[in-house]
């Protein structure tokens, strides 16, 4: 990890979606950043405005409903949002790349395998077809697909789930992209081939020093594969910190919650999980202040008039919260 | 995906859907189908009070009168025995719409009752089922409407009998079945099994609500085509026999024979047709929509929690 | 088989048919369940985890019966459910309910929650008339939710309280056993705490007995009394959920716990990490021998030829393992 060197740096970003019930703040005010080299997990419930943020970082939002309200994401330098469609094109899938949730889905199936890792490599690195047959099994045999050369002219529905995922970080990887954005790319999956897909992920990324954003609810997974964790609530960031620090001293009463909430491999069986009360906020009807003050157990009369900026308080350790670090209770 | 969750206060507590909530809602959301049906219960009760609007006799011949364009005395103009065509449209309407009506209700619930028994059932049921659909569907319509009605005889009641039942036993089947079988796969019909709910309480509290969509669509093009199958048969002589009007034997009876002399003939029918056809159409569709609950009132919601990713 | 067991199940198989052709003959048979033996004892929580298709879900459906062709023995209360005529088996479902994992499919959408609630009543004839609206009121607040929300319809809940509403479902008829498939996995961290916490407040206050299907093994560990782990549709190891979690002998396992991070990296570093090679084998034809023996890294000679029997580790330990090395 090169801290020098941010490789993408996010600053107040918002992102709208126009539906019929008034405007859903998907995004509002999201600022973060990723260092060369770098792995940051992007936590956070369903509906917390993760996603919508990684195609936000891509301008993969369907308009309408969808657009970017306002906003700086800078890719080296360059202000992504102020590029031409043309130019995005140039950066996506090439400099940029995005592993999706369901494999089965983000596959083609009437192509083949080749022919679909042929169409990246065709596109954005000009290779003629022997090249591409060659880099294609180079690629797949790097992500661990047993018999590449034969493999290729296979279909997607004839490799299992996570067969199928493996494919698709082949094909995010085959430009040697500066930045992976994986969004939850082992939910679907079951536990054993997770840890093989996290481990590879994480071997490449020590291998090639892309940095990696890895979008997941699960922080088992944060824990284990991350340098740096954000911890997202209804559209902002609650806390970013480094993963120990992050675990060791949550500054939150949302991470807290989230951490206690986590049943876990190591602990007994419990009396009560201690999860957070009620349920997250409908992102058209944010309540006015901080957006978690209906479900924090610390909530007082500030948290519901104003929303708390975003602060420092330790060495890459940022929170959004009123109360004093020390008024929090430790969790458990 | 966690969704959005309507706040308690933001909804009185509201009655279930009564037939006159249905109406406002029909009114206040879907004003084309509104209107759909609106002209729709004007045609039927045109049909009723046929003897009481219509100016002249359906069968009133005036040779002086022969292929008259509209005029003051007849609105529409004659045919070419001299009839009244404003009156023959309004009593064909009674016939159209009987037929119309009539046919594709029955057609619609033989299908039903024969689809969900074979979607639900499957097995050796559905196989020998969809058999007796191939066996139907193979053989041109027509050619067995023609000969159940040479064995009956034409009229009224044979021609809605059997468009109803021809209807009925073909393809349509097929669109239940296929229906009722993407519902049976949902978890909600294998939790209804695992408490102990009745093949028959399932599929008409559970298979049957879910299906209406198509069921509704396939009800309002099978009026289409009853009305139409109905002219053809008319065309034929196997009909509703003459003199009595229907738009149908209209337009393909004496209608074609004169189209370039008398268009007005072919004109008036052809008109309501479509206008009855068209307004079925946006009438069924609104229903459809109305009669789904998770369409109801935060469609815009609902569209977009399920493109809107994380 | 003793009194305080509630359920037993003895070799338990489910084929599916491969058909194929026109006369739709069986060609072959998908192995969902291939032979297990357990028991239930009243009261208790028995989880059941392994990865996606190796039968823990056909499994508990089968107890319920709600598939045809089961072969082996399954009892409840120590009445074999296969010797039951139609309506006495539908009168014995009235004991045993089931919770599915997807609350939104779960629920016919056309319904209001309240008809939903009411349909076990209904269909059992067990309450009319304001008894009936009583005890929707009474089972939406036993899930902890407003009576007043029975007016309402799915689409309009979050996905925690449609599950709570598929709770309530089940409660309706007073089971005394409910299967419950993978009922937190579709919903978020915070929800699934409230949702846990919930079933073992039902469990204490109504005397349930759960089958807990999971393929989350931390969900299990803090839900369960006993843990049984499936593999290929073979149950390898069962045994109490904190030995199972100390002490796992089966090599599937270790590699199945390893495989689960712990939201704590300072002891999440420090643990031995197995990577399983390759993908679980199809069920339509497992391997020759210990099922496992592909993948498998402690696998030898004999696990190759011959299947190793679920045996228990020493007399009334509890700790019954299939593996010819533990």
């Amino acid at each position: 990890m090169d801290k020098s060197q941010k490789i993408i740096e996010i600053k107040d970003l918002q992102t709208s979606f126009y539906t019929l019930e008034g405007e859903l703040k998907a995004v509002s005010g999201l600022s973060c950043h990723v260092y060369k080299g770098e792995s940051v997990g992007l936590v956070g419930e369903s509906g917390c405005g993760k996603s919508a943020c990684a195609m936000s970082i891509l301008r993969l939002i369907p308009n309408p409903p969808g657009r970017i309200v306002g906003g700086e994401i800078l890719f080296q330098e360059h202000d992504l949002l102020k590029l031409s469609e043309r130019e995005m094109r140039q950066i996506r899938g090439n400099r940029i790349a995005m592993i999706f949730q369901e494999p089965s889905s983000s596959l083609n199936p009437v192509l083949t395998v080749k022919q679909q890792i042929f169409e990246t490599l065709k596109l954005h690195r000009g290779l003629d077809d022997g090249q591409c047959l060659e880099e294609t099994v180079r690629l797949l045999r790097l992500v661990g697909i047993p018999d590449p050369q034969l493999r290729v002219n296979d279909y997607p529905f004839q490799f299992s789930g996570g067969m199928r995922q493996r494919i698709m970080i082949a094909m995010a990887l085959s430009c040697r992209p500066e930045l992976l954005i994986a969004d939850e790319p082992t939910t679907s999956l079951d536990v054993t081939v997770q840890a093989q897909l996290m481990e590879l992920i994480d071997g490449l990324r020590k291998t090639f020093g892309t940095s990696v954003i890895l979008i997941t609810h699960n922080l088992g997974l944060v824990a284990r594969y991350v340098d740096r964790v954000s911890v997202m609530y209804a559209g902002r960031m609650a806390e970013i910190a480094p993963t120990d620090e992050l675990f060791e001293n949550p500054a939150h009463p949302y991470t807290q919650g989230l951490l206690a909430s986590v049943p876990r491999l190591d602990a007994g069986r419990q009396k009560s999980l201690r999860g957070i009360k009620g349920q997250p906020p409908n992102l058209t009807r944010l309540p006015d202040g901080c957006s978690f003050h209906p479900r924090c157990e610390y909530a007082r009369d500030i948290c519901e008039k104003e929303y708390p900026p975003l602060e420092k308080i330790g060495e890459e350790h940022y929170r959004a919260c009123f109360l004093e670090p020390g008024e929090l209770k430790k969790p458990r | 995906m966690e969704e959005k969750k309507t706040p308690l206060q933001a909804r009185a507590p509201k009655k279930r859907n009564h037939l006159a909530d249905i109406f406002t809602r029909l009114v206040k959301e879907k004003p084309l189908g509104a209107a759909g049906g609106a002209i729709l219960l004007i045609l039927l009760l045109v049909g009723i009070f046929a003897d009481v609007l219509a100016p002249h006799g359906y069968n009133d011949v005036e040779f002086a009168a022969r292929l008259k364009p509209p005029s003051a005395e007849h609105l529409l103009g004659t045919d070419n025995l001299g009839r009244d065509l404003l009156s023959r449209v309004i009593y064909g309407a009674r016939i159209s719409m009987l037929v119309g009506l009539g046919a594709s209700l029955l057609s619609t619930v033989i299908s039903v009752i024969i689809g969900s028994v074979s979607g639900y059932f499957g097995g050796a049921v559905d196989f020998l089922i969809q058999r007796f659909v191939d066996s139907v569907m193979c053989l041109p319509s027509l050619i067995i409407l023609m000969t159940v009605i040479a064995i009956t005889g034409p009229g009224l009641l044979p021609v809605i009998l059997v468009l109803g039942v021809e209807g009925g036993v073909g393809g349509r089947v097929r669109v239940v079945r296929s229906a009722v079988i993407a519902i049976k796969r949902n978890l909600y019909v294998e939790a209804a099994q695992a408490i102990g709910v009745s093949a028959f309480e399932t599929i008409r509290r559970h298979i049957l609500p879910n299906i209406m969509a198509p069921v509704i669509v396939m009800f309002t093009m099978s009026m289409g085509s009853a009305i139409i199958a109905e002219a053809t048969l008319s065309f034929l002589g196997l009909g509703v026999p003459p003199p009595m009007p229907s738009w149908g034997g209209m337009l393909s009876l004496s209608g074609r024979a004169y189209m370039l002399n008398a268009p007005w003939m072919s004109l008036w029918p052809g008109l309501c047709l479509c206008v009855a056809v068209y307004c079925i159409n946006m009438f069924g569709d609104a229903l459809r929509d109305l009669l789904d609950p998770r369409l109801r009132g935060d469609l815009g919601s609902y569209a977009v929690n399920k493109q809107k990713a994380g | 088989m003793t009194e305080d067991h509630l359920i037993d199940i003895e070799n338990m198989y489910m084929y599916f048919p491969v058909t194929s052709g026109i006369f739709q003959k069986k060609t072959t048979g998908v192995r969902a369940v291939d032979g297990v033996t357990f028991h239930i004892e009243r009261g208790e929580t028995l989880g059941l985890v392994g990865e996606s298709g190796c039968g823990k879900s056909t499994t508990g459906r089968c107890i319920l019966r709600l598939y045809p062709g089961i072969k082996g023995k399954v009892s409840f209360e120590g009445v074999d459910l296969a010797t039951l005529s139609r309506d006495k088996m539908r009168r014995a479902r009235r004991d045993m309910q089931i919770i599915f994992q997807d609350p939104i499919a779960s629920l016919d959408p056309r319904m209001t929650v309240g008809e939903i609630i009411g349909e076990p009543l209904r269909a059992h004839r067990a309450a009319f008339g304001s008894e009936y609206a009583d005890q929707i009121a009474e089972l939406l607040s036993m899930v902890e939710l407003e009576p007043s929300m029975a007016d309402r319809y799915p689409h309009e809940f979050s996905g925690g309280q449609r599950q709570r509403v598929g709770i309530a479902r089940a409660l309706a008829l007073r089971p005394k056993f409910i299967v419950c498939d993978e009922p937190v996995s579709a919903l978020d961290v915070s929800i699934q705490a409230q949702i846990v916490d919930m079933f073992e407040k039902l469990r204490e206050e109504l005397g349930l007995t759960y089958l807990f299907i999971a393929h989350d093994l931390s969900v299990v560990r803090n839900i369960s009394d006993r843990v049984a782990v499936m593999y290929l549709g073979k149950i390898v190891e069962i045994t109490k959920s904190d030995e199972l979690y100390i002490n796992p002998l089966h090599p599937y396992t270790e590699a199945l716990l390893s495989a689960v991070p712990i939201p704590d990296p300072k002891i999440d570093r420090k643990r031995q990490r197995i990577l399983l090679q390759g993908d679980v084998p199809s069920p339509i034809n497992p391997p020759r021998g210990c099922r496992f023996n592909p993948r498998c890294q402690r696998s030898a000679a004999v696990c190759r030829e011959v299947e190793p029997e679920l045996r228990q580790t020493s007399r009334d330990s509890g700790h019954w393992v299939a593996c010819h090395d533990a």
